[in-house]
């Protein structure tokens, strides 16, 4: 709990020496125009990976194995003869997709819990984010590792893995917000005009608190992106052959001396994917919430 | 000081509910497996009799809550069980492998510090300056980079390329263990300092325009005497607790890590179980890694309380 209230300190320190910056139409945000273009250029390769791959990405070709960068096969090949290129384009659709379903879930849940929590107060409260605190105990990679582990791998337990530890995040940040929400005069009116509690959290109260959660969540769409390709690294995640970015990492690792390109590449690819991310989510931030950027 | 960490006992009663939550949660992660536990940690080597015999063994005919505090009694008495691949007890197996994940996590924590202190001297000098934005892109990189990749990366560099480090292992004697652990911690390091960086710069800033800082400097402080002697222990508090919250991401991290750099942790164990199906294993070792990180949480405050005179959480609790 201590720590929680020094952050919060540290957040007003951050707040008060920060200048204050002038509106401006979202068109003229330069990380979030940057970040728009990224993601966007991104889900385009994604979704046109059928078209654009020039090879089947999980046909083997075991004749042409580990060929080098050449005007046939840009990336080279692995080492069953598949197209690297074609498995980036492809593993883009997976991780994708996988990285922005994974974060509606405890989105949603750590939203009402924390929302909940702070405004009824109490017991409540107290029983809820101890729960928090149980499961903020737990490193992010290692219940997600264990809980798919327990789940058996494949995409269902990702999902649920990313849920079960994503959750808590929410929570607190929407507590936060909701406990200097319910303060407000308007919250108090709508009170004392007699609304009921779920009319004024969900009207009333979720509109204005909501911002900070969303301006999170592109950080989190961030960690589950991670999360995915560390998982399918360790051989934990997306069941081969499936192309995906981290088992395409893991399976250049092998012969890094001879083929540096299977392994640097599709981590470049994550690099780009975050940055991108980072700045819509900045941009997004700027224009949710102006009084808060620094 | 003294009475300024009269919250400790407070503090550690707090931790308790926490801790019995953690040993809650792992239980039901273990009877989260499908079917029978039994049948599922014997795999393809189960017959009926194997199965009666270990469901006995593991007392899964009992009632779920005498079960768990079965479990709580064992693990009062240190046990975590027996490992079904090494068929030998849990509980020295994570002793034998903590060495090397605690050596490893207190190496990436200097080098995040050797990295973090003076990137965010160099960007809160001049806020907005090309530094400023230089550092700027270094977090951001370092945030938006898989760790283990830039763990793969660094191998490629420096031992593949210039052959300056060992691609892996942990070696014999303490020096190895320093030579051969500067690239898993250099890879934590880079993605630990982004959260570091953040955080000193902007109360580096904050300090560098409060009136002691500018006393200071009229009386002819600068550079590094003011940046030592003034600021940053001022603006070390309130990253004492980012680095507390995060130390669980970075044990997270180091768990992947050990795996790229082959190192024989915590890690390793847990993964190598993992894919043995060995869940006693599995369960001990995630017990371990939740319990030192509410640990960790309480040490976070008493450090905090001894950095900042200001601080007293014994009386914030109370009040």
């Amino acid at each position: 709990m201590t720590t929680v209230t020094t952050l919060y300190a540290a957040r007003r320190a951050r707040r008060s020496t920060a200048g204050s910056r002038s509106l401006k139409p979202w068109y003229r945000n330069g990380s979030l125009v940057a970040g728009i273009v990224i993601v966007g250029l991104l889900v385009l390769a994604a979704l046109l990976a059928p078209v654009l791959s020039p090879y089947d990405p999980i046909k083997q070709d075991l004749v042409n194995a580990l060929a080098p960068p050449s005007s046939t096969h840009l990336l080279g090949t692995d080492k069953f003869g598949r197209d690297v290129l074609s498995r980036l384009l492809w593993g883009a659709r997976v991780d994708l997709r996988v990285g922005f379903i994974a974060v509606l879930i405890p989105f949603v849940i750590g939203t009402v819990v924390g929302g909940v929590a702070g405004y009824f107060g109490g017991w409540l409260d107290t029983v809820l984010m101890r729960i928090v605190d149980v499961f903020f105990a737990f490193p992010f990679y290692v219940m997600v590792i264990v809980l798919v582990f327990v789940l058996g791998s494949g995409e269902a337990s990702i999902y649920i893995a990313i849920a079960a530890v994503s959750w808590v995040s929410y929570a607190k940040i929407v507590r936060g917000e909701v406990l200097v929400a319910k303060e407000q005069d308007y919250v108090v009116a709508a009170r004392l005009g007699g609304l009921s509690h779920a009319r004024i959290l969900l009207r009333h109260i979720g509109p204005n608190v909501l911002s900070q959660a969303i301006i999170y969540g592109m950080s989190d769409i961030v960690m589950d992106i991670m999360a995915i390709v560390t998982l399918g690294y360790l051989g934990l995640g997306i069941a081969p052959p499936t192309a995906e970015w981290g088992s395409i990492i893991s399976d250049g690792q092998e012969f890094i001396t001879t083929q540096w390109q299977q392994a640097t590449i599709p981590g470049l690819a994550v690099v780009v994917t975050s940055l991108g991310l980072s700045w819509l989510g900045d941009g997004l931030s700027d224009l949710l919430s102006p009084e808060r950027r620094k | 000081m003294l009475h300024r960490l009269s919250f400790v006992p407070g503090r550690l009663l707090q931790s308790v509910p926490v801790a019995f939550g953690v040993t809650l949660l792992v239980f039901f992660l273990a009877h989260l497996l499908p079917g029978n536990a039994a049948l599922a940690l014997l795999g393809q080597r189960a017959t009926p009799e194997s199965v009666a015999a270990l469901t006995e063994q593991l007392g899964l005919n009992k009632p779920l809550w005498e079960q768990y505090l079965l479990f709580l009694k064992q693990l009062g008495q240190g046990n975590l069980g027996t490992s079904l691949t090494y068929q030998s007890p849990v509980t020295g197996l994570v002793l034998g492998a903590i060495p090397v994940t605690l050596t490893l996590l207190a190496y990436a924590l200097v080098l995040s510090l050797a990295i973090s202190i003076p990137l965010s001297a160099l960007a809160s000098f001049r806020p907005g300056g090309g530094r400023d934005l230089g550092v700027r892109a270094f977090t951001l990189l370092g945030q938006g980079m898989p760790q283990f990749w830039v763990g793969i990366m660094l191998i490629l560099l420096l031992a593949v390329g210039l052959r300056t480090f060992p691609v892996g292992g942990y070696g014999e004697t303490a020096g190895e263990h320093l030579y051969f652990l500067f690239l898993p911690s250099l890879t934590l390091a880079i993605a630990m300092s982004p959260t570091i960086i953040r955080s000193l710069r902007s109360s580096m800033i904050t300090v560098l325009e409060s009136d002691y800082v500018g006393t200071a400097k009229s009386k002819g402080a600068s550079g590094v005497s003011l940046l030592t002697g003034h600021v940053l222990r001022n603006a070390a508090i309130p990253t004492v607790s980012v680095i507390g919250v995060n130390l669980g991401y970075l044990v997270g991290g180091s768990l992947v890590i050990e795996r790229v750099f082959a190192l024989p942790g915590l890690g390793s164990l847990m993964i190598n179980s993992i894919f043995t199906r060995d869940f006693p294993t599995v369960q001990g070792v995630t017990l371990f890694v939740a319990l030192f990180v509410v640990v960790v949480g309480i040490l976070t405050d008493v450090i905090y309380t001894i950095l900042d005179p200001r601080v007293d959480l014994g009386r914030a609790s109370s009040a």
